[in-house]
């Protein structure tokens, strides 16, 4: 009973850790409708920058988070501008291959840079460890990380329903040309938003050093992840991809303990079966893009 | 002249070889001769060409994205490989036609999850069957051979009486022709009534269904046939190299075809073929250069060629070779540039 606790405390822990770093490709697949291949590049990029804050520098822990975010972030931007914005209005296969070659190019100068060895972040001691409640084992530092992701969940929801940035986006989203015509900066609204989402994904990067493992190989690993999130999840809203999160991280967890020799396997089915069942994610709206 | 025989007209004069196709193959064919020593490496082309042409098919033609075309490459190569182990079957013809047809079943099973959906999904679900089957193949490692692979396949000669020999002569030779029947084969295809239909398809399903051409039917028979070649492609493989391992499904092969098509050209079957040299030569230099990092040249350059546009690019690279034509036969360039992309 206790082991089925833990594991959906890691589950949730890892689902949460997932959302975080696919939130940023829903905006710019989803809403942007822009196949962002390259999003597991950002991330490796937020959480090579903790490394070398932490380990190289000897900032703590919690003073590289807010850097990795804003690296990532800085990097999104700037490719955004010069690059990625003469993308939006070719076709899928041009920006699939645009991003893959982005990927390939992250990941051969990451490896030039760093090595191609697992890197870790060397951890503050009150993270490390675990401790009992009721005789359900809970680990500190994926304590912390439903404790970030939730807060950080929370207010994403709350700057897309409340404020006006929220409805201009939305605006943007639902209809460019219309928003635009009514005085919106729709290209403004999509950088500011890239951006964000790419720091997500760097902050993600960081924290996920720990329990994903982190080398030059992450943005191809981890790629069908990000996207599972998106296509499962559906791009309406953020509680699809949030969801679509969680079951996959809780299922990707209690697959590896209940059927290790499956492996990802379970993923991939679920996966397929899904898209098949409702191609348009679970939580998607019917409407074709 | 009625609309009917005014289409056919136009339609069988597209289909007629040209002097230039007859050179290209007679090229290839001489290179066989000239180059002795290089027939892994021309052998390794001539595999990937076909492996190309298989997406092309479904790309170029049909205007399906694909990221997991290797899942029925990795098919064809270990259904190659345990017929042989085994020995099952072990005629390497037969056997590359059985391995053929299991990429086939696995393709046309497929093919229905595929043609719902919209370029996305396509690419979600092709990209899962691809990771799905090396997740199969790691699993039921007793099989497969897990990471170590498939080990110690021994080719047995060719119709009983061409054998392969150790410096690749036969490979290559076998490889190529293979390569080029399935090249006429699939040449008749694209040029044929049904190969148009498809193109209608690709530019506007909703038009071509409109004007009474069955979408799913089309699509679903040319994706199981691109399957059938990838699967040849996959069982040339390992016939011609003797090994089978768990990266024949890696998504690196995917990308990498994708690569290969996109400098070559979708839409016109000599696309895969020449992206396939290209591809594989530019791999060589960048090796060479950088022997670890090779794959970071190979994405700035698939970068530089989306950012400077595939049809611009193919205008520059033709520019050359139509004005030496305009020079000496006097008329409008005869190299046309291919069609505009999926």
């Amino acid at each position: 009973m206790t082991s089925i606790l833990t594991n959906l405390f890691d589950g949730v822990a890892y689902g949460m850790l997932l959302f975080v770093l696919a939130c940023g490709l829903a905006v710019t697949l989803g809403l942007m409708n822009f196949v962002n291949l390259a999003h597991g590049a950002f991330a490796m990029a937020g959480g090579y920058v903790c490394m070398v804050l932490v380990n190289r520098m000897g900032w703590p822990f919690f003073a590289a988070l807010p850097l990795a975010f804003v690296s990532s972030a800085a990097i999104g931007i700037a490719l955004e501008r010069t690059l990625y914005r003469h993308l939006y209005a070719r076709s899928h296969l041009d920006q699939v291959l645009f991003t893959i070659g982005l990927t390939f190019m992250s990941v051969a100068a990451v490896d030039y840079i760093q090595g191609s060895s697992r890197v870790f972040i060397n951890l503050p001691a009150a993270l490390q460890g675990q401790f009992d409640v009721f005789g359900v084992g809970i680990g500190r530092y994926r304590l912390m990380i439903i404790a970030i992701c939730g807060l950080l969940t929370i207010a994403l929801q709350m700057v897309l329903a409340k404020t006006r940035f929220g409805s201009r986006l939305r605006a943007a989203v639902d209809d460019p040309r219309a928003a635009s015509g009514l005085g919106i900066n729709v290209p403004q609204v999509f950088a500011f938003t890239f951006a964000f989402g790419c720091g997500l994904a760097g902050l993600g990067g960081a924290l996920s050093a720990e329990i994903l493992g982190l080398d030059p190989y992450f943005p191809l690993k981890f790629m069908i992840y990000f996207l599972i999130v998106v296509t499962v999840g559906g791009s309406s809203s953020i509680t699809g991809p949030f969801l679509a999160s969680l079951l996959l991280g809780i299922g990707d967890v209690a697959g590896k303990y209940y059927v290790p020799k499956m492996g990802p396997f379970v993923i991939y089915t679920m996966m397929i079966v899904i898209l098949i069942w409702r191609p348009n994610g679970l939580f998607g709206r019917t409407a074709a893009r | 002249m009625n609309a009917a025989s005014d289409v056919g007209f136009h339609a069988q004069r597209q289909a007629r070889w040209h002097y230039g196709e007859v050179a290209f193959w007679l090229i290839v064919l001489a290179c066989g001769f000239v180059f002795p020593t290089r027939y892994l490496i021309m052998t390794d082309i001539l595999r990937l060409a076909l492996f190309a042409m298989s997406l092309d098919l479904i790309l170029g033609y049909a205007g399906i994205v694909s990221l997991g075309h290797a899942a029925f490459f990795g098919v064809g190569a270990y259904a190659a490989g345990l017929l042989a182990l085994h020995g099952i079957i072990n005629e390497p013809v037969l056997a590359l036609i059985v391995a053929g047809l299991a990429a086939m079943v696995l393709g046309f099973a497929t093919s229905f999850l595929v043609i719902r959906g919209v370029d996305l999904t396509r690419l979600m679900v092709t990209l899962g069957i691809a990771l799905l089957l090396e997740a199969l193949a790691e699993r039921f490692s007793n099989i497969t051979g897990g990471t170590d692979g498939l080990q110690g396949i021994e080719m047995q000669p060719i119709f009983g009486e061409i054998s392969f020999d150790m410096f690749g002569k036969t490979g290559f030779f076998y490889s190529l022709a293979v390569l080029f029947v399935l090249f006429l084969f699939a040449r008749r295809v694209v040029h044929s009534p049904f190969g148009l239909s498809l193109r209608a398809i690709k530019n506007n399903p909703l038009r071509a269904a409109a004007i009474g051409i069955p979408v799913n039917r089309r699509l679903i028979a040319i994706y199981t046939l691109a399957a059938f070649y990838a699967g040849i492609a996959g069982a040339l493989f390992t016939q011609t190299t003797a090994i089978a391992s768990l990266d024949v499904f890696a998504f690196d092969r995917s990308a990498d075809l994708m690569l290969v098509l996109v400098i070559g050209g979708t839409g016109y079957l000599y696309g895969g073929l020449i992206g396939a040299v290209i591809f594989r030569m530019l791999q060589e230099v960048f090796a060479t250069i950088t022997p670890q990092y090779w794959q970071f040249w190979i994405g700035l350059v698939l970068v530089v060629i989306v950012l400077v546009g595939r049809q611009r690019l193919h205008r520059w690279v033709l520019y050359v070779p139509n004005l030496v034509i305009k020079q000496f036969a006097g008329r409008k360039a005869v190299v046309a540039v291919p069609e505009s992309d999926a």
